[in-house]
């Protein structure tokens, strides 16, 4: 007996096929791009490029500033964003009732998440910046990006917090631990992979951000590394901006460069993040 | 009970002491960057002054490159450049945050009583000269256009390149964003022929591109496009139009030699401007720029040099 | 002699149990510290713009800032169009990713595509502002017949393109999230996969495919430097879809290109801020509605479950 393919099984195929082709037109592009950046940016990498600083109107040289500038950035938005992220969820997931109260601080939460980041910048602009006087300063950028940041940490620690079982939590406390002392030994370690993942994918974005520290930070050129938090800096993503759109002349194989650091830079940090993920994923014991 | 005193959970202790270990080392590293500073900044002979240089994104490569020039000269200036456009230059120098502020315009009235009113006192001098050069796409077939034909296409009042002799194409109109001083200058000196109470505006659907280059790249690849910029900004995959005073008039070329004879009507000058009047490395540097030698760097970047 | 020790350990590790609680509420509500802190901030530099300027200048149609016009109405509906534009290409596109990822790959596949797209979401704005000013809008151009490709169209498929991982990832994991056995179900009486992935699946994940799309929709919204780099910038009144391939210039660019150069406390500045806490407020709205949608989703799924 043949099989004749009923409408609904041709829908389906069909339907099939389009999302098929959907997806690959989401996914090819994506490709496209990286491996355009690659391969134009590519010849610009070496030794120089990485550890030199910008000579001849930044035309030639490397981008060392540009890269230490982002990675202190990435580190202050760490200092102020992870513990106070940690904090903020642990307290969501082990100590708050469930009322009104809670309610506002969750809605606070995406708010925060919602803000556009040019918004962040002219709120840094305005209190770090000039009110409080700190200038145009790293300190003034990192406070900026991890007040952007909170969200993404808090959000990510508070769901592996709530991934570990409650089982854990009361075991722990009916043998005489306090709560604290249960959350800091128990249900921390446990969902300590969580966590790092959240972190790592927030200070991610954080470094590849331009408009929060286009008025609170970021540099033209600089002549030297920054001394102290309350020096200016370069930046990656800004000093991308200023070599594609600003100087005359700029060698191609500069601006992919530039742009292929900034994406290794990135997605290193979503590299380690996911694996830390997957690892944790498998090696879980519930 | 046995998952109370797992043996794997000492790989999340070690987790957290290597977490530990990398933020101590990284304070550490911090904290030595910081003290270094602090140990130059008392001993006066090896004092390193940081000049601030904010503003203009027209100069900003020729500060660049003066910046550089300089350090070469003097190890013991570093000079840090901003770009941000005339207007960012002139309202750090209002609020008195940096030490030397370029601007492709003259500073306006209320700006100079907004500084006064925050405490700070400018003072100009003029750096360099610049041409604003009229650019089109090499394909476009225009060699010419009048002041008066230009500022038609600008404020809207031309809108096809055939209503000026060419082809019949739409106008895209290119401009830099209104915090640029060339933008400003275009507006009164061109649109608005330089008349002081003439109130024509750009044309609305201008394009704001935020720097030169942003102007550079569409020119280079659209047809239908005209965009203005400083001569320093054309290279040899844009063409640059003839201009002349006024139909009947003859068609200049922009170059340091029709800017210096003033042949060449939309020529301007270039400005630092300083809080009071400059001393010791600031008036080092100034004086430097002002010198023949810095002077040949402009001419280098395709701008004019002042002429003594 | 021994009870005495254990009650002095006792309250010194009952004070540090206090204080530690006491850090951790406060750090929780900090949060709300923070928004309350940007939106008094936002409000109190943006006030003064309701006074210095008039209100018939504020809501007429021309922006110009350094002849004192300042219509806010086309970046308005510069931002709008660009959203709508970027949230039709993101919404088919991610959605139907997420549903080829989570229902109809492979494993093997989805195990290499999800990465894949992720790696779309990291990719910097700047990169891709750049890439579309260099490749996209020269295309745009000759393609359509348009004047010029620096435009809405360019904006709204780059935002498109850098709202669709967010669409994908939580749209996903939200397909992900439902039950097995709502499939089987639907298998066992007799429904195609294509059946059941549009009338059970993606019904039942309905919140959570929602709040993808509302995330992706308000990372249009926010997003700067691209807008920046491909839409000309115009502010222009964009008064139909026609106008999608007409420059515009968003809330977002103009904060970014202008904020530099106003003098502290200026009008100018003033009338930033105020563009600022409107963004602030459309962002609030977006982020509330979501929210309220996937309340009562689960709401009356918990009537339907219970």
């Amino acid at each position: 007996m043949t099989m004749k393919l009923s409408a609904r099984q041709h829908k389906q195929r069909l339907g099939f096929s389009l999302l098929t082709l959907m997806t690959f037109l989401t996914v090819i592009p994506i490709i496209g791009v990286v491996i355009y950046i690659v391969y134009l940016g590519f010849p610009a990498i070496n030794l120089e490029f990485l550890t030199g600083f910008p000579r001849e109107g930044m035309r030639e040289g490397g981008i060392l500033p540009a890269i230490i500038g982002t990675f202190y950035l990435t580190l202050g938005t760490a200092i102020f964003a992870v513990p106070l992220g940690i904090g903020s969820a642990i307290y969501l997931s082990e100590y708050a009732p469930d009322n009104r109260a809670t309610q506002l601080i969750r809605i606070a939460i995406i708010n925060l998440a919602g803000i556009p980041s040019v918004v962040y910048g002219l709120f840094g602009l305005g209190l770090f910046v000039l009110f409080l006087g700190f200038g145009t300063s790293i300190l003034a950028g990192s406070l900026t990006l991890s007040i952007m940041t909170l969200p993404v940490i808090i959000s990510t620690t508070e769901e592996a917090l709530r991934a570990v079982p409650q089982a854990f939590r009361t075991v722990s406390m009916s043998l005489g631990a306090t709560k604290w002392q249960t959350i800091r030994k128990i249900v921390l370690p446990q969902a300590l992979p969580g966590i790092l993942t959240g972190v790592i994918l927030g200070l991610e974005r954080a470094a590849g951000e331009t408009a929060p520290i286009l008025f609170t930070v970021a540099a033209f050129f600089l002549p030297s590394l920054p001394n102290s938090p309350l020096d200016a800096t370069m930046a990656l993503p800004y000093h991308l901006y200023v070599i594609s759109t600003q100087v005359p002349g700029m060698p191609i194989k500069i601006q992919y460069g530039t742009a292929l650091v900034l994406l290794v830079f990135v997605l290193s940090m979503n590299l380690i993040a996911t694996t830390i993920r997957s690892r944790a994923r498998a090696k879980r014991q519930w | 009970m046995d998952f109370l005193v797992p043996g794997h959970l000492s790989q999340y202790n070690l987790y957290v002491q290597n977490i530990k270990r990398l933020l101590v080392l990284t304070f550490i590293i911090l904290l030595a960057g910081c003290s270094g500073r602090g140990i130059s900044a008392q001993d006066p002979s090896h004092q390193i002054k940081i000049i601030e240089n904010k503003g203009s994104d027209t100069i900003v490569n020729l500060a660049l490159a003066w910046a550089e020039e300089y350090q070469v000269i003097d190890p013991t200036v570093q000079l840090s450049v901003t770009g941000g456009g005339s207007g960012t230059g002139i309202a750090a120098l209002i609020n008195g945050t940096v030490d030397l502020a370029n601007a492709s315009r003259r500073i306006k009235e209320e700006e100079r009583d907004a500084a006064l009113e925050n405490g700070s006192d400018p003072v100009e001098f003029v750096i360099a000269r610049d041409a604003i050069a009229i650019i089109v796409n090499l394909e476009n077939p225009i060699e010419h256009l009048t002041l008066q034909q230009i500022s038609a296409i600008y404020s809207g009042a031309i809108n096809n390149w055939k209503e000026v002799g060419g082809e019949d194409r739409p106008i895209v109109r290119l401009s830099r964003e209104t915090n640029s001083g060339t933008h400003v200058y275009f507006l009164e000196e061109v649109i608005r022929l330089g008349e002081k109470d003439n109130q024509t505006l750009f044309a609305q659907n201008t394009l704001l591109l935020p720097s030169s280059e942003g102007i550079g790249a569409e020119i280079r690849q659209n047809p239908n496009a005209i965009g203005y910029d400083g001569l320093g900004y054309v290279n040899d995959d844009m063409k640059v139009i003839g201009v002349a005073l006024a139909d009947g008039k003859p068609y200049i070329f922009p170059s340091a030699m029709t800017v210096n004879n003033d042949q060449y009507p939309i020529a301007r000058d270039l400005y630092m401007y300083t809080n009071g009047e400059p001393e010791g490395v600031i008036k080092e540097y100034l004086d430097w720029i002002l010198s023949s030698e810095a002077q040949e760097i402009v001419t280098e970047l395709g701008f004019v040099p002042i002429t003594k | 002699m021994k009870s005495k020790q254990i009650t002095r350990k006792e309250t010194v590790s009952s004070i540090r149990e206090f204080l530690i609680t006491a850090l951790i509420k406060a750090a929780g509500y900090s949060a709300i510290l923070f928004v309350g802190m940007i939106f008094l901030f936002l409000l109190l530099e943006s006030f003064p713009a309701l006074r210095e300027v008039e209100l018939s200048n504020l809501l007429s149609s021309r922006w110009y800032p350094i002849e004192d016009y300042y219509g806010v109405l086309p970046l308005i509906g510069g931002t709008l169009i660009i959203t709508i534009g970027a949230t039709l290409i993101a919404l088919p596109f991610g959605v139907g990713t997420a549903i080829y990822l989570s229902e109809i790959a492979p494993r093997w596949l989805r195990e290499t595509l999800k990465p894949l797209v992720e790696v779309l979401g990291g990719l910097p704005s700047v990169v891709l502002g750049f890439l579309g000013m260099l490749i996209l809008s020269p295309y745009l151009r000759i393609w359509l017949d348009i004047p010029t490709g620096l435009s809405a169209f360019a904006g709204a498929i780059l935002l498109g393109g850098i709202a669709i991982p967010t669409v994908v990832t939580v749209a996903e994991d939200a397909l992900d999230a439902v039950p097995k056995s709502y499939r089987d179900a639907s298998l066992a009486i007799g429904a195609t996969e294509w059946q059941t992935i549009w009338r059970v699946t993606l019904p039942a994940a309905r919140s959570g495919v929602l709040t993808a799309v509302m995330l992706g929709i308000g990372r249009a919204i926010g997003e700067t430097m691209t807008v920046m780099m491909v839409t000309g910038n115009a502010p222009i009144l964009p008064t139909g879809l026609k106008d999608l391939f007409s420059p515009v210039r968003t809330m977002t660019a103009t904060i970014a290109a202008e904020m530099g150069e106003v003098a502290n406390s200026s009008t100018h500045y003033h009338v930033l801020f105020l563009i600022g806490i409107i963004l602030f407020l459309i962002s609030l709205a977006v982020n509330v509605a979501a929210s309220a949608v996937v309340f009562r989703q689960k709401k009356s799924q918990e009537r339907i479950l219970s």
